[in-house]
């Protein structure tokens, strides 16, 4: 039997000045018939460019195929020309990418962009296209597909665009079908939703899945066999079980122990009064508008916790839940519509900014995207000195300060010197968390502080977090929506839906015996929570 | 620990300065060097040449070359001192305007995209500045105030702020969202600093390269409103003027309209060659979306 995909002794390089020679180097790959295979690597691993590669829609002027060959369903599609890529592409494989929103033009109705793939590849007439669309928007379980058949892009939800794509790709029955990380962008139920209705299409119809992805978590719900990627590099690979149970080379060990286990350590619980209180936060959005009332969303609605020094409370949710809302109007970044926020008995919520800018010392916040929290024009040290400053701090001993924070955060004190751009993202995160720390604040709010990093990096920022909570006795606010990392992190969880906290307890509690049915659904649909579980 | 990214193999482009980048384009590059040439004539030419004024009836409509350089007009007054007399008009204005417009407008833009209330107001402002052609604005506001230098400069300055307070409340709005305004927030930096270390620098880019077009578009209004008589006082030679003056005789004696035409054509052209290589180096976003 011919297997679907054969890559070998794949060799694609870089354009000259890159920080390596090949994008991919020597890669040997086989995906057979009914069986998934996840390529796993962390960023820059050229994970996707093998992707883009077999389907023939790398960047040809950057990259340049240098040896290898590439057979799909046995026939050499190494050197085809753009004329046989288009006519393999939907009728034998086809590619789902990331982000469902910028795949789909939002000019066309989703039917007809399915249909599109029809009108292309066979010579039906417009009403087999139609009935034939109907049908492959069933198979992804699309609710009332007549319905849908007529909607935009933009009137579907993240999960349902996604299983658009799907269908898309799946119309025309191809043997292969590629998965640019399809569920890195959407919550983590629809995630679990996704991944299933993946596996079970592959199932029913015997297809071969390349699938690729950043999340050891995915591979264990997903892959029948693994590929470990570093550096373009395959280092590993072998069938689920053995390349997660028994990992063989360094660093797939290294990327498995990095996953943050389901499983919350055991944690002391803190006593003391708190040093944040919030109480009966509200904040609405939109409702006003130039001609008539605009829509209104009620982003947070009576939110209270409070949280003592020493201490960590997650907020956990999906997007839209609200989490990052309370966190901005905690920092008072946003003003809340109602309610109140005590820091030191000071009740910070409802303060003038010129009363508030004398407090602003004692909360801080760390935000997600570790290449836009840092002014690109400005150097390190002028970053983090800007803050004690403004307090008048001299600026002698705000730079020796500055310096001591550096060696704490794990970096050179010569850093201080640099721009941004001379960092990788792991780095300015601990560099934003320096600033954070230059103010000498009691509480640290981390928005998603670690979410954008890389899953090995992403457990040292982790580290350092709870380092410096513990050394400088912080009330730390962690706002997540991944709760693998909450379960490492947090002494307490909140979980929030549509602006409401539905459940709150100790993350133990939460963990072992959740209560709300909500709370129940997103523990089940963490990715590999059974496997990373013990 | 994550890879640090060598000092040495960072960006080539970063190693020079931002000047030596932009002449490094042929459009700056070329652009400037007539620009240069123009000015230089414009600032010393004057020196060498009659004067502009003197009235010589002796010689009247003198083709190029019988008298003078570029000839003589109705009243025997030497075209060319003339036309390199208005060239420091022209120059003046151009300049004086862009500065100017980037001055107010700067700050209104600034004011705009940072205070919600101001927002609402300047825009308005603006929204019906734009609504009225520059020209019949200038026209109006020349007439009541009267022709004098200052007077048209202010009249082609307040049509051209618009434009400016536009993109310099675009920029603001996008860039008080980054997570790094927010930090400088959080981290009690007041707002006037905020403004000016972290909003301002990402404004200058995108406000060179519109300067460069406002320098551009002023010389042009203020040679129209000279050629439509409502610019600058008549006995001053701009470069409209001279070609008002000399439309009655056009088909008789060409070249008292074709040198100041062809030294304002050349000299507009240059400064928009310069704004377009500026774009496309300093202001790439832009320059996608231009084209």
């Amino acid at each position: 039997m011919i297997n679907v995909l054969e890559i070998e002794k794949l060799t694609v390089s870089l354009p000259k000045n890159a920080d390596r020679l090949y994008a991919i180097e020597d890669i040997n790959l086989i995906v057979n018939r009914n069986e998934i295979v996840c390529v796993v690597g962390e960023s820059g691993s050229g994970k996707s460019v093998t992707a883009f590669t077999v389907m023939g829609l790398h960047d040809k002027r950057a990259l340049k195929m240098t040896s290898g060959q590439i057979l799909l369903e046995g026939e050499d599609i190494t050197n085809a020309s753009p004329a046989v890529f288009r006519a393999r592409r939907g009728e034998k494989m086809a590619m789902i990418f990331q982000e469902p929103m910028t795949a789909l033009n939002p000019v066309l109705k989703v039917g007809d962009q399915i249909s599109e793939m029809l009108k292309i590849h066979t010579s039906m007439t417009a009403s087999e296209r139609k009935a034939r669309v109907i049908r492959a928007m069933n198979d992804v379980d699309l609710p009332d597909p007549e319905m849908m058949y007529k909607s935009y892009p933009h009137q579907l939800s993240g999960g349902q665009r996604q299983r658009i794509m799907i269908a898309m790709a799946l119309v025309m029955e191809p043997g292969l079908l590629i998965a640019d990380e399809p569920t890195t962008a959407l919550d983590v139920t629809t995630q679990a939703n996704i991944l299933r209705l993946i596996k079970e299409i592959q199932r029913r119809r015997g297809m071969g899945v390349l699938f690729i992805t950043h999340d050891f978590g995915v591979v264990a719900d997903i892959a029948d066999r693994v590929v470990v990627m570093q550096e373009g590099k395959i280092v590993e690979q072998g069938t689920v079980n053995e390349v997660l149970k028994n990992p063989s080379h360094e660093y797939t060990k290294m990327l498995i122990g990095s996953v943050p286990s389901m499983k919350p350590p055991k944690r002391d619980q803190v006593s003391g009064s708190p040093a944040l209180i919030t109480k009966q936060i509200n904040k609405t959005f939109g409702g006003l508008g130039f001609f008539g009332k605009g829509r209104k969303v009620h982003a947070a609605k009576s939110v209270s916790f409070d949280i003592r020094a020493g201490e960590t409370t997650g907020i956990v949710g999906e997007s839209g839940s609200g989490k990052s809302t309370v966190a901005r109007c905690v920092i008072r970044l946003i003003d809340p519509n109602s309610g109140k926020i005590l820091i030191n008995n000071i009740d910070v919520a409802k303060l003038k900014e010129s009363k508030l800018r004398p407090l602003r010392n004692n909360f801080q916040i760390v935000f997600q995207d570790p290449y836009r929290s840092l002014n690109p024009r400005r150097t390190v040290g002028q970053s983090i000195i800007e803050g004690p400053t403004n307090f008048g701090i001299p600026l002698a001993e705000a730079t020796q300060r500055a310096k001591d924070l550096m060696n704490i955060v794990g970096l050179q004190t010569d850093s201080l010197e640099r721009f941004p751009h001379q960092f990788s993202g792991g780095q300015r995160q601990r560099i934003c968390i320096a600033r954070a720390l230059a103010m000498e604040p009691q509480i640290l709010i981390a928005d998603e502080a670690v979410s954008a990093l890389d899953v090995s990096v992403q457990a040292q920022v982790l580290e350092l977090l709870d380092d410096v909570k513990k050394k400088f006795d912080l009330a730390m606010l962690f706002i997540t929506h991944d709760l693998r990392v909450a379960a490492q992190v947090c002494d307490n969880i909140v979980v929030m839906r549509e602006g409401e906290i539905v459940e709150r307890g100790s993350t133990y509690e939460i963990y072992s015996k959740p209560k709300h049915s909500y709370t129940k659904a997103l523990l089940d649909a963490a990715p590999g929570h059974k496997f990373f579980s013990g | 620990m994550s890879r640090e990214i060598p000092l040495s193999s960072l960006d080539k482009a970063s190693d020079l300065s931002v000047f030596q980048l932009v002449i490094k384009n042929k459009n700056v590059f070329w652009g400037s060097i007539i620009l240069i040439i123009i000015i230089l004539v414009a600032i010393l030419g004057p020196f060498f040449a009659l004067d502009p004024v003197s009235l010589n009836p002796m010689s009247r409509l003198k083709p190029p070359g019988d008298a003078g350089l570029f000839g003589t007009d109705q009243l025997g007054r030497d075209v060319y001192s003339r036309v390199i007399n208005g060239g420091r008009i022209s120059l003046v204005v151009g300049l004086t305007v862009a500065i100017f417009a980037v001055i107010f407008g700067t700050v209104m833009g600034l004011l705009a995209g940072y205070i919600r209330i101001l927002d609402a107001i300047i825009m308005r402002v603006m929204d019906g500045l734009m609504a009225i052609p520059a020209i019949l604005l200038a026209i109006a506001m020349i007439s009541l105030s009267g022709a004098t230098l200052t007077t048209v400069i202010a009249a082609i300055v307040i049509p051209e702020i618009p434009r400016v307070v536009r993109l310099v409340r675009s920029v603001v709005l996008t860039v008080r969202e980054e997570p790094y305004v927010e930090s400088a927030i959080s981290v009690g930096t007041p707002v006037y600093l905020v403004m000016i270390r972290h909003v301002l620098p990402n404004t200058i880019a995108p406000l060179i390269v519109q300067a460069t077009y406002i320098c551009g578009s002023a010389m042009l209004t203020e040679a129209i409103l000279g050629f439509l008589g409502a610019g600058i006082p008549p006995e001053i030679p701009s470069w409209g003027n001279i070609m008002s003056e000399g439309r009655t005789f056009f088909q008789l004696t060409p070249w008292i309209i074709f040198f100041p035409g062809i030294a304002l054509a050349v000299t507009v052209l240059s400064v928009n060659i310069v704004g377009d290589g500026l774009r496309d180096t300093l202001d790439p976003r832009i320059a996608r979306n231009m084209r």
